[in-house]
């Protein structure tokens, strides 16, 4: 895969999906990113793995990330592995806080059962049409999602001998 | 307890178990009763015998959380360090059972209700080792998803530190364990948290 | 909760109209017709959170049918630590025990992982001793992780001299782990740019010490297990998934494997100087519980080779990068030179910074493909890591591994998909 291989991908995508649907490519690194836009990850996803001339049918990864403060906030990044030909492909779409709803792609690659649960619970994105769209590393009633970049870290301060006497105590 | 020995005079087998059964019987007279009492029995407390016997047969609760449950295990099951040494090979996984709850590895927020039900099964007496750096005080992970230190929900009586602590330390711990017991079970965390004459309620 | 009972979405191709079909019914359509009325009462139960087969705390609600199970599902999340929101906070030195602490086995993987992912960012050439001295750790560290599998697996199938004798041929190799970093486990050995400190004199000795030892141990836990009549009944025959429902769960390592699909990231996709060392990829034939345990024996035996190669043409040269803007200077330098001097301030105090951008490493860890993505915002800290890690993924395959079988089969099925629990909820 190099950069010229990216685009002729996201030629045929352009041209088998829609023509609005790839937002862009980069190729950093020896890694090849596609963008797409949030509504029509699926499809780009089951064209890539049945209809391509090269098709990449193995999903290894689904992930959210916080681009804050870039906006559109969330992304999420689907990593796509062809076994035969050795390669990878990452599909990225970005949506923002607002009305963070995907679609999911569980029925074409069940992998993406638990991993997009988790995306759910760390980021609050909701992938529609997931049959058991609920928290899964977090009790069931925690409010929040916890991997946002504004989300506190959590914890107890340090004690250390400066803030010792201005922290409270459990015995106060 | 001072354990002398002397060699008795007939020290032979059979001897030995004549006199035992006289001194059952009450037959043995005057200075042959105090050499034999001498001899042969042993004056404690009765707190003190049931310390000794309850610090060396502890049973662990089979519990492992994470990273300090295979150095746990490595103690347990490695021949190398062996807990069966101190009598504490026997791992019971019912909290029924057990009285000796090593809690190994980081406890989440989802994890603790269920550690202090677990906790509230055991029966008296029972004591907490607080093994890692993680379960002490919550080690590394100062965020939101581990809970700070496990004695914010339960009476920890002994801290191992490491992450993970070596074997050696673990049994190092479980060894300090047993003098604390040897001492006085009701105390311990009791007096470290001014809870004198207290009881639990669960 | 009600919301418990709903079923899982385990058969593929009928995802969307599983849930259309009551629970009830959908068990009518297995045959079951031997049995008469009484016996389709369905039990769910919990095989909770501390339980001894579990590996970890893992928390499976299952339905039965009497002996037989119908259905499983996996409730996660009783170690979740929040590791990838702390590592947010700290300098990507820092990052590494953090990193390591999730897949608690195999602790060098996801410190290489994140490594490789960082060095690909900073665009930094490991020197050829460091990728050498890392195969070696590597494989040591895949020995003593299967090693650890298999005393446990044992134990839950009911073998418990393995425990025994597992936890002591594990204890040599965590001597050699002490020896070259200092502890025995999440030594922080791999560092970005190479690893932390060359070995010491005498480690070499004791490695070919511990790989001829483990060589006639082999034989001997083979000679134990795989001519007991007990153990090849319970786990021939046990927990066959199909290849093509394990590529489509998402399924790697000795899994995938056992079923026959030779794929192994150490030889389709080489990293780290793989492509150098001569082994073989253990692949079995019919994908049951068998096949597993074989498979991650066999492995043990081609890790035991690559050790051997690697301690054999071990290159000379330096053991982490030159780069004095990412590894820190040895420390007699730090007396004589003031760059050095300021570099160590500024890595230590600072950290080095990572030009911004994105990339996703993925290893062959002993349970899987583990991939690290980490995403860089030019400052000394990581906007995002998040590792993929193997066994979150394989515990989707437990319900398909585990459908119709019995109560015992099950435990054997978990003991053989070796969940490390610690990955699954990070």
């Amino acid at each position: 895969m190099d950069a010229t291989g990216l685009e002729l991908i996201a030629q045929r995508v352009r041209e088998s999906v829609g023509d609005e649907v790839v937002t862009g490519t980069l190729f950093y690194r020896g890694r090849a990113t596609l963008d797409v836009a949030p509504q029509s990850v699926r499809d780009v996803v089951a064209y890539l793995r049945d209809d391509d001339e090269e098709p990449w049918e193995r999903l290894m990864s689904v992930h959210g990330v916080d681009y804050l403060p870039a906006e559109p906030r969330l992304g999420i990044h689907y990593e796509l592995l062809s076994m035969e030909r050795a390669d990878r492909l990452n599909v990225r779409t970005r949506v923002g806080v607002e009305d963070p709803r995907v679609p999911t792609v569980v029925d074409l690659h069940p992998t993406a059962d638990f991993q997009e649960r988790e995306v759910f619970d760390m980021f609050g994105v909701v992938f529609e049409g997931h049959p058991d769209m609920r928290r899964i590393l977090m009790p069931e009633d925690y409010e929040g999602y916890p991997q946002r970049r504004d989300f506190p870290m959590g914890g107890e301060p340090v004690i250390y001998t400066y803030n010792e006497p201005k922290l409270p105590r459990w015995y106060d | 307890m001072e354990v002398r020995r002397t060699k008795i005079e007939g020290s032979d087998l059979r001897v030995r178990q004549l006199k035992a059964q006289q001194l059952l019987r009450g037959e043995l007279e005057a200075e042959d009763l105090e050499l034999e009492v001498e001899q042969r029995l042993l004056f404690t407390k009765l707190e003190t015998a049931q310390n000794w016997a309850r610090k060396n047969a502890l049973f662990p609760l089979g519990f492992g959380l994470a990273c300090c449950a295979i150095e746990m295990i490595t103690v347990v099951g490695s021949p190398r360090n062996d807990l069966s040494r101190f009598g504490a090979e026997v791992i019971r996984f019912s909290p029924r059972q057990a009285d000796l709850l090593i809690l190994s590895g980081r406890v989440s927020i989802k994890m603790a209700p269920i550690i202090r039900r677990l906790y509230e099964q055991m029966l008296e007496p029972k004591w907490v080792i607080a093994m890692g750096a993680c379960s002490s005080s919550a080690g590394m992970f100062n965020n939101y998803a581990v809970v700070q230190g496990a004695d914010k929900f339960l009476p920890v009586d002994i801290y191992v530190p490491g992450c993970p602590p070596r074997p050696e330390a673990l049994i190092y711990g479980i060894m300090k364990l047993q003098d604390q017991i040897m001492g006085d079970p009701a105390m311990g965390w009791r007096e470290r948290y001014r809870a004198e004459g207290t009881e639990e309620v669960a | 909760m009600t919301d418990e009972r709903k079923p899982t979405t385990g058969r593929v191709g009928t995802m969307t109209e599983a849930l259309e079909v009551p629970y009830r019914e959908r068990e009518r359509s297995v045959t079951m017709e031997a049995l008469g009325e009484e016996h389709e009462e369905l039990l769910t139960i919990n095989i909770g959170p501390h339980h001894p087969a579990t590996h970890g705390v893992l928390r499976l609600l299952t339905t039965l049918e009497g002996e037989i199970v119908r259905d499983v599902k996996p409730i996660i999340g009783y170690v979740h630590t929040g590791i990838e929101k702390s590592c947010e906070d700290q300098q990507y030195w820092k990052v590494i025990p953090f990193v390591e602490r999730m897949d608690y086995l195999s602790y060098y993987f996801n410190a290489l992982a994140f490594c490789m992912a960082v060095e690909s960012l900073l665009d930094e050439e490991v020197p050829p001793r460091a990728q050498w001295l890392r195969v070696l750790h590597l494989e040591l560290n895949r020995i003593a992780s299967h090693l650890f599998w298999i005393a446990t697996a044992a134990l839950d199938i009911g073998a418990i001299t393995m425990l025994w004798w597992g936890c002591r041929d594990r204890d040599l190799a965590l001597d050699l782990f002490e020896m070259s970093g200092g502890q025995r486990f999440h030594t922080r050995y791999f560092q970005v740019g190479g690893v932390v400190e060359d070995i010491p004199p005498g480690f070499e000795e004791m490695t070919r010490k511990f790989v001829a030892t483990m060589y006639t141990r082999i034989e001997q836990y083979l000679s134990l297990l795989d001519r007991n009549e007990i153990w090849l009944q319970r786990t021939k025959g046990t927990g066959n998934v199909p290849a093509e429902s394990l590529l489509e769960l998402g399924v790697t390592g000795p899994l995938l494997r056992a079923t026959g699909h030779p794929w192994d990231l150490r030889k389709a996709m080489p990293y780290s100087g793989y492509e150098n060392f001569d082994f073989s990829v253990p692949v079995g034939t019919v994908g049951d519980n068998y096949d597993r345990f074989r498979v991650r024996i066999e492995e043990m035996r081609q890790s035991l080779r690559i050790v051997e190669q690697a301690l054999d043409g071990l290159p000379e040269g330096a053991y982490i990068t030159d780069n004095r803007k990412v590894a820190l200077p040895p420390r007699h330098e730090l007396a004589t030179s003031m760059e050095a001097l300021i570099h160590h301030f500024k890595l230590v105090t600072e950290g080095f910074r990572v030009p911004p951008g994105e990339s996703y490493i993925a290893i062959e860890s002993p349970r899987g493909e583990l991939g690290c993505y980490v995403l860089a915002d030019g400052s000394a800290k990581p906007a995002r890591v998040h590792m993929r890690d193997p066994s979150f993924v394989n515990l989707q395959a437990l319900p398909e591994m585990a459908r119709d079988h019995l109560l015992a089969d099950f435990i054997t099925c978990v003991a053989m998909l070796d969940p490390i629990l610690g990955g699954v909820d990070r």
